[in-house]
């Protein structure tokens, strides 16, 4: 049984002449255990997918879905009030730029305290205090902060924004969720804290069989930390596959550029030549194209892209593209990953 | 040919104001010393704290050095100098949506620096600004437009109009890529290489993306600490690095673009 599975998801941002449709019939699923990667370019629709995820957008986003299971339970037959509180017992989020989501009125301590729910104490009234402060500190330990007097005595501006990340993955993790939307975690830290913040995310995710969904920008940076991958564009769905089937064989134009467009990825190539590229970039919210969104940047584009095209399915591997790269005849190549 | 950029014994150390009597020093860049030619690029990583955004500030003259001095075309760059330094020696910053001023439009954002050291007149600089701005991959039209109307990378290429107006040696990428989308930054990429081939211009790239580095730089130089830890060629330092810092760096980096395999 999937964890997570909404089919066409599409959210449209009300607007008085117009609607605008940001993120287009995008469907996405998950299975428990697994790690998978959202990647897409700013723009893409990626965290706003997270967002609706987790019911935090306002009324001016309108959501709709054709199928949002959660662990087999239809959440759009529940009320507000019930989809919430499953949610919320379930999922948590590890937000953008940690530093500007954390309270700067209040310590690290006081928030960090008031995340943890008193369903997980157990005892009198009057030791639930310390309780919740031990409870504080044994997470800011999973996370790796060894000082925790002082983190939890600091305010957000006095720490450095690795360690503020790492708070934002504590108070994550004291739901005990069982899915974690992780949305860029790492974006801008040196490379040495953006490792130890995978590394523990990994760690988390063999240790407590947590699923991860891992949201970034860079194709290149996650491929090493997922199972599966999922890449959209400008708010549509582009291909979603193994890392394997993804990184060696994309089908859909778009992933093949941004593959090719990694230097780390094409070390074959000659210092200082040029890079392959897309075109142009990703069109504003009010200049959507019509059909298949890349079609002005796309180099196989044709007459027949000016429709959407539908999503499909080869052993696994789906892609949303009227000329995939490869021909759907042929057999796609031995998936070398299993199950993690 | 001589060296383009050379320079020797730059530091720079902070001096605490409070002590009286025991006056004390923080040094942030010990004495280091360097040279870039014409048509090439220096790559200069590090960890945070190493230094490497104080010594693009020392190029480009926002700092004052402590000591050592900048020999530009074997001529020595004054600390005063900021005319000479502002035409050969242009910097692009990281986030360049926060550096172009959003009530300027472009025309008057790109004529400021022609104004102050061209003694062009007014048709000329227009006629200047346009071929820069279809230079860098954008219409001449765009000069009415405001910074607000482009996207990230455009902004970046505006970024880039601006550092190269008045015809620099050299230009400094103080993590000019880090925060661009990867199809841009590989467009961006592309862009610069094509300039450097046809302007000469030497680049000092501080970057922490490796794979960028790889593909872009000819030389490089490891900070660590204030210190030059290790530097040599590129091919050469990435095939086999010595120092315990660079291997760390390098390590921190062997998981990119590896599907792990179980």
């Amino acid at each position: 049984m999937n964890l997570l599975d909404i089919r066409n998801l599409s959210i449209e941002l009300i607007h008085d002449e117009q609607n605008i449709l940001a993120v287009d019939k995008v469907s996405l699923s998950m299975k428990e255990g697994e790690v998978r990667g959202l990647v897409g370019e700013s723009g893409s629709g990626k965290s706003l997918l997270a967002q609706a995820l987790v019911g935090v957008l306002d009324d001016k986003w309108h959501v709709h879905a054709d199928r949002f299971h959660w662990r087999g339970i239809d959440l759009l037959r529940l009320s507000i009030e019930e989809r919430k509180a499953l949610l919320s017992r379930d999922i948590a989020m590890i937000f953008q730029e940690p530093m500007a989501c954390l309270d700067p009125t209040t310590a690290i301590g006081e928030q960090l305290t008031e995340a943890i729910d008193s369903g997980q104490l157990s005892g009198f009234f009057w030791q639930r205090k310390q309780q919740r402060q031990a409870a504080a500190i044994k997470l800011l330990h999973k996370v790796g902060i060894k000082n925790h007097r002082s983190c939890l005595a600091s305010y957000p501006h006095q720490l450095t924004e690795a360690l503020c990340q790492r708070v934002m993955i504590a108070m994550a993790l004291a739901r005990r969720p069982i899915l974690l939307i992780a949305d860029e975690p790492t974006a801008a830290m040196e490379n040495t804290n953006e490792g130890q913040i995978f590394r523990l995310l990994a760690s988390l995710n063999q240790l407590k069989n947590m699923s991860i969904l891992l949201i970034s920008h860079d194709l290149e940076n996650i491929t090493y930390w997922t199972n599966t991958i999922t890449v959209m564009y400008s708010g549509q769905f582009v291909e979603a596959g193994t890392t394997t089937q993804i990184f060696s064989k994309p089908l859909h134009p778009y992933t093949r550029a941004l593959v090719d467009s990694s230097p780390s990825a094409n070390l074959h190539l000659p210092a200082k030549s040029r890079l392959k590229t897309l075109p142009g970039s990703i069109p504003l919210l009010q200049h959507l194209p019509i059909g298949c969104r890349l079609g002005p940047r796309c180099p196989r584009a044709q007459q027949a892209c000016v429709k959407a095209p539908s999503v499909t399915n080869f052993h696994g591997h789906k892609v949303s593209c009227h000329f995939p790269l490869t021909p759907l005849k042929s057999p796609p190549k031995k998936i070398i990953k299993g199950a993690c | 040919m001589s060296e383009l950029l050379e320079v020797k014994d730059l530091s720079k150390s902070y001096r605490h104001k409070n002590y009286w009597f025991n006056k004390k020093e923080t040094m942030v860049l010990a004495p280091i010393s360097f040279s870039v030619e014409a048509h090439q690029t220096l790559a200069i990583i590090g960890d945070t704290g190493s230094g490497k955004s104080t010594l693009a500030k020392l190029l480009v003259g926002a700092e004052l050095a402590s000591s050592g001095c900048i020999y530009l075309n074997g001529q020595t760059l004054e600390n005063t100098s900021y005319k000479k330094r502002c035409q050969h020696i242009r910097m692009i910053f990281q986030d360049s949506g926060t550096t172009l001023n959003p009530s300027l439009t472009i025309l008057q954002l790109l004529d400021e620096p022609l104004k102050l050291n061209t003694p062009f007149d007014e048709k000329k600089r227009k006629e200047l600004i346009r071929t820069t701005l279809q230079k860098v991959g954008l219409l001449g039209d765009h000069m009415n437009f405001y910074p607000h109307m482009f996207s990230g990378g455009q902004k970046q290429r505006i970024s880039l109009a601006r550092a190269i107006i008045l015809q620099p040696k050299v230009i400094i990428l103080d993590e000019a890529l880090a925060s661009l989308d990867p199809s841009l930054r590989s467009q961006m990429i592309n862009l610069l290489l094509d300039l450097q081939q046809q302007m000469g211009l030497a680049y000092i790239l501080i970057s922490h993306n490796l794979g960028v580095i790889r593909h872009f730089s000819d030389n490089i130089m490891v900070l660590s600490q204030g210190e030059v830890v290790e530097s040599g060629k590129t091919r050469d330092v990435m095939s086999s690095p010595q120092h315990k810092v660079t291997q760390k760096l390098l390590l921190s980096q062997s998981f990119q673009l590896k599907p792990k395999r179980k």
